[in-house]
């Protein structure tokens, strides 16, 4: 790859993916339109402090007891395609327990559930656009998408730049998960940008005796951008 | 210094874990005077319900505004999650005109397994016909029947805007 940001056309998986099967009957099948950006679309919501309290980006203890599995802080920053920290926005993840299993009623897996974890927090990203989460490393699960299929280890996280064109769901992956090379919702994205995705293990955050410490930075621009020609 | 942006990925069927603590699919206080109901079913490509979507909208306020920080606690944004008939529902005031070339609407963003990033339309207010036909994004489109899938229609005391993902009728959707 050249320096500089990618075609904008590779950084976003396509809605027809004839490896992950759910998107069959969920894809448009006609072009998208194109929405000239004006005030709806360049103004954006701001959630403000009083939603949210320091607890809820702490995954580990939203219950009596101690969660079970390896203790971890994801932190990194939130930031616009030009480097620029995106302060006071907001922040949501959620994911599997430490088994591979979801705290939710549609999720069958036979993996033990964890009464002392949900698998769910929040957090404004602070002035330099930082966030914090201290959770439980999640486990890779089976799924039915194809025979003896299993999602990759991975924290959901869904942010919200400064307008409406920032809005933003992905997943967070872990580094040398041996399933990233299966996985068609990872898979999905051009081989260029999709290592985007994946966090890098950081030693600077890991706390001595107390939980190992993984980096992910996300950055948010050019989503939904039509494909340019050339 | 520029940085590459993040893709996107599914929100996957377990959403509801992460996203619904906010519970904001009441924009405004349903007594409210002037308070519009807007509600509607996702439906795929089989017009099958879709269960298991998140639809969010952000809207200005009626004065065709977006004040960042309000008393009330206006942020124009809400969120709800399908049921198991694919329908949704926002309490909300209706948006106000932004300007003579852009009709009062809604932008909505479409999320659900299966959608390996959102889907984005806008939904606009049968009763603004003449403001419609003024509107710069809906007189950019030449079809009809796509025009017509971003018109909400009367229903009941409430505004009715179906989502269809995929096939006959399929909504119209954006991107930038």
């Amino acid at each position: 790859m050249t320096e500089g940001a990618p075609p904008v056309g590779e950084l976003d998986p396509p809605y027809d993916s004839a490896e992950y099967r759910a998107s069959a009957l969920r894809f448009p099948r006609r072009s998208l339109l194109t929405l000239p950006a004006g005030p709806t679309e360049l103004h954006g919501p701001f959630f403000g402090h009083h939603r949210i309290s320091p607890g809820d980006a702490d995954l580990t203890a939203q219950h009596a007891g101690e969660a079970q599995g390896e203790r971890i802080i994801v932190t990194g920053r939130l930031l616009d395609a030009d480097g620029r920290p995106i302060a006071d926005q907001l922040v949501e993840i959620w994911q599997t327990n430490a088994a591979g299993r979801y705290a939710h009623s549609n999720d069958q897996h036979p993996a033990p559930l964890d009464s002392n974890f949900t698998g769910a927090g929040r957090c404004l990203t602070g002035s330099d656009g930082t966030y914090r989460f201290l959770t439980i490393k999640p486990g890779a699960y089976p799924w039915r998408n194809h025979p003896n299929a299993w999602r990759p280890a991975h924290i959901h996280f869904s942010v919200f730049g400064r307008c409406f064109t920032e809005r933003l769901v992905t997943q967070m992956y872990f580094p040398g998960d041996p399933l990233l090379d299966y996985d068609p919702v990872y898979q999905s994205v051009s081989a260029a940008a999709r290592q985007r995705m994946v966090s890098s293990f950081d030693l600077d955050t890991t706390t001595p005796e107390w939980a190992l410490g993984y980096y992910f930075d996300i950055v948010i621009g050019g989503h939904l951008a039509t494909p340019t020609a050339g | 210094m520029p940085v590459h942006p993040t893709p996107s990925q599914t929100v996957g069927p377990f959403f509801s874990l992460g996203l619904s603590w906010m519970g904001a699919h009441e924009l405004v206080d349903p007594s409210l005077p002037g308070a519009i109901v807007l509600f509607g079913r996702v439906l795929d490509g089989a017009a099958a319900p879709v269960p298991d979507a998140v639809i969010e909208i952000f809207h200005a306020n009626p004065e065709g505004r977006f004040p960042r920080a309000t008393q009330d606690g206006w942020t124009g944004f809400g969120r709800a999650l399908t049921d198991g008939d694919g329908a949704y529902r926002f309490v909300t005031s209706k948006p106000g005109a932004l300007s003579e070339n852009e009709a009062p609407h809604i932008d909505i963003s479409v999320f659900a397994r299966g959608l390996l990033q959102r889907l984005v339309t806008r939904c606009y207010f049968p009763d603004e016909a003449e403001a419609n036909r003024g509107d710069s994004v809906l007189r950019s489109i030449d079809d009809e029947p796509v025009r017509a899938s971003l018109l909400a229609h009367r229903e009941g005391d409430g505004l009715r805007f179906d989502i269809r993902l995929q096939g006959d009728g399929e909504t119209g959707f954006f991107a930038w």
